[in-house]
């Protein structure tokens, strides 16, 4: 397989066969009563890595993130941080802290009083503690509001302090709960590169609970998809996006033009699909085993079709003619979507490389839709 | 034209609960007021002067060029009386400090238990109100006396040999507070317990805090106005409850309420007893300023 993109920086752990896993998930299950929030899951976190829970809401990713903290014991299974088993040992005793999503700052202590909590609980000296909470304050950027109570800041301050509080006790892991989502769309953004800059800094594990496909691809370092209790896939960003390894995947990140058909036939490296309702062919590099006759998906994501109104040299494959039936202008790029004589719409972006167009591509033209045989992704699961 | 109705019709609605405290309480006090500076007499009613509007103007200055302080200076002259005060206000704050004692575990009980029961446990608290107060005091006699039916489950249990002396003791005054009063106390913890939000002591212990230190440290500071408003809900009246501490309470229990009933019934001394009453009111105003402002104090905090 070719090269998925550069790494954020160079670092994957989880490439080297010789790396000890920080955290690792053995076989976990955790049921509440007939309900299975978390079914078998195993899964590994190395140290120092930004790794991030993603999924939709009820697919077990903050029960797997609360039985981490503590606050949830598996019904089966077992949870290893840094080699220790962790049944057994309260919340107030694991050397992980959490963020909340609600923040859970105390309202009854000031901004201080919140970030010193922590570590009076571990008792140590007032002096260091001062220090330490100053610290804390210099790191997030609050110096001037350490007296204020949480109801007297603005909501990205009050987030900024959930966070000071969480790494004030320099914990193994940090958890974090959807940390972004009760912060507006621009805060968010500017947080999230806040948030990576701080895990390099600090040296520190997260592990980030967030519904956010975005927020996730940002930040983390893998990504583990989540649906009913099991793991669906887990890893880096860009081979969630470009190399999903099931339609559950390639359909729940990012947008993507399904189709299902029919292998019909196999040559050396490359795979013809047979699309009967839409009466189109598609080749494509084979990079899953398949057999002909076989039911497998074809996953194809919108910037990687092209749009012409010329017909392409070859419309035996991997093309198809249809009118322009909707158009959505989002500035930085343009979606077309296309109806093909099948009524099938499909997805189409384009890069909107430069300011003016001649002749642009206006509704009800008819187009050719064509892509590459490397442009989608084989799915047989 | 709509702003004038519109200012007129916010004003009435305003002045609605105004002139009801007006007519069924300042009215009724000055007209107390006005009895405890009297003197006593054998006359119906009986105390003089009394104000006879209809014998005119002279008549009336007459009257009450006649009222005086002579009952206020005997309420100090004789030390019945403050120990009277001393001893209710003693009796209350035990009682309250024991309904807080009783009430608190039982809000939050019902503040941590499932949502779906609840509503339920909210019920049960409220339950005794179907019953009359005075017919659930009653009710204690026949559990307290010493044939009654806890020295009988203590004599069973081999507990005890011989039946405990408590009705007719402060200690029945102080169950039978307790008992009586536990639902004001209860209810508006629970409220504050139940709006709590409990990842506050999630993060707690996530930051190192045991169960039980991670309660005083978080629960119990947040909950502060319902223990409050609780506690003062239960010691206002209490201080000057009547019913209980005639019923259960003996000849050793002195509480201003029974004080001020024996002044008003038995000696038919209404000046007196009006001023009793007068200077109950001058001493529960302080808990109820500092109640009200407890109050005030919660309500800014939640905005």
């Amino acid at each position: 397989m070719k090269s998925l993109g550069s790494f954020r920086r160079k670092f994957a752990p989880w490439n080297d066969p010789e790396a000890k896993p920080y955290i690792s998930f053995e076989n976990v299950t955790k049921k509440f009563g007939d309900f299975t929030a978390v079914d078998d899951l195993s899964l590994t976190i190395y140290n120092r890595e930004f790794f991030a829970l993603l999924g939709a809401s009820g697919c077990g990713k903050s029960t797997l993130l609360r039985m981490l903290a503590g606050f949830e014991e598996p019904t089966a299974g077992r949870i290893l941080l840094d080699g220790q088993d962790l049944r057994g040992i309260p919340p107030y005793k694991r050397p992980v802290n959490m963020m909340f999503q609600s923040y859970a700052l105390f309202p009854h202590m000031t901004v201080e009083g919140n970030i010193a909590f922590g570590l009076k609980q571990d008792g140590m000296p007032a002096n260091e503690i001062a220090a330490r909470v100053a610290e804390m304050l210099k790191l997030v950027k609050l110096e001037q509001f350490a007296k204020r109570k949480p109801h007297q800041l603005s909501g990205g301050q009050r987030q900024r302090v959930a966070l000071a509080r969480c790494v004030a006790k320099r914990p193994k892991v940090l958890l974090l709960d959807e940390p972004l989502g009760a912060l507006d769309k621009k805060l968010r953004e500017e947080t999230q590169f806040e948030l990576m800059d701080l895990q390099m800094k600090l040296g520190l594990t997260f592990v980030v609970v967030t519904h956010d496909q975005e927020e996730a691809m940002t930040m983390a370092d893998r990504i583990a998809v989540m649906d009913k209790g099991k793991v669906k896939q887990v890893a880096t960003p860009a081979e969630v996006y470009e190399a999903p390894n099931s339609k559950f995947v390639a359909d729940f990140i990012g947008n993507v033009n399904m189709f299902e058909g029919t292998v019909s036939t196999v040559v050396p490296g490359k795979v013809d699909i047979d699309i009967p309702a839409d009466k189109i062919t598609i080749r494509t590099d084979a990079t899953r085993e398949c057999s002909s006759g076989q039911t497998v998906g074809f996953a194809i994501r919108p910037e990687k079709i092209r749009l012409s109104r010329k017909e392409p040299a070859n419309t035996s494959v991997n093309a198809a003619r249809g009118e322009l039936y909707d158009i959505a202008y989002f500035g930085d790029m343009t979606v077309f979507h296309v109806r093909l004589e099948s009524g099938r719409i499909i997805k189409a972006a384009s890069l909107n490389a430069v300011r003016t167009v001649e002749d642009p591509l206006g509704y009800d033209d008819m187009v050719w839709v064509n892509f590459d045989t490397d442009a989608g992704i084989l799915l047989t699961a | 034209m709509q702003k004038l109705i519109a200012s007129v019709v916010s004003r009435l609605v305003i002045s609605v609960p105004y002139l009801w405290m007006v007519i069924f309480f300042l009215i009724p006090f000055i007209i107390v007021f006005k009895i405890s500076l009297s003197q006593v007499t054998m006359a119906i009613p009986p105390y003089t002067p009394t104000i006879d509007v209809a014998a005119g103007w002279q008549a009336m200055v007459n009257s009450i060029s006649q009222f005086s302080w002579d009952n206020y200076a005997f309420l100090a002259s004789d030390p019945l009386y403050y120990k009277a005060y001393l001893s209710s206000v003693v009796i209350a704050g035990i009682s309250t400090f024991l309904t807080l004692l009783v009430g608190y575990p039982i809000a939050y009980g019902m503040a941590r238990a499932p949502a779906t029961v609840r509503s339920t446990l909210l019920m049960l608290v409220i339950l005794p109100f179907w019953t009359s107060f005075l017919i659930r005091v009653y009710a204690w006699i026949g559990i307290l006396k010493p044939e009654g039916l806890l020295n009988q489950f203590l004599i069973w249990a081999n507990v005890i040999d011989t039946p405990l002396n408590i009705l007719n003791t402060n200690t029945a005054v102080l169950i039978g507070i307790v008992y009586s009063y536990l639902p004001f106390l209860v209810l508006p913890i629970y409220s504050t317990l139940e709006k709590m939000d409990y990842s506050l002591v999630e993060a707690a212990e996530d930051l190192g805090c045991p169960p039980i230190t991670a309660f005083w440290k978080i629960t119990f500071p947040l909950s502060m106005p319902g223990v409050v408003a609780g506690c003062f809900l239960v010691f206002i009246p209490a201080v000057g409850e009547f019913v209980i501490p005639d019923l259960l309470g003996g000849s050793e229990t002195l509480m201003i309420g029974k004080t001020l009933w024996n002044e008003f019934s038995a000696n038919r001394d209404w000046p007196l007893s009006s001023a009793v009453a007068v200077v109950l009111l001058a001493l529960l105003v302080v808990p109820i300023v500092l109640f009200q402002r407890a109050e005030a104090k919660a309500q800014e905090s939640e905005k």
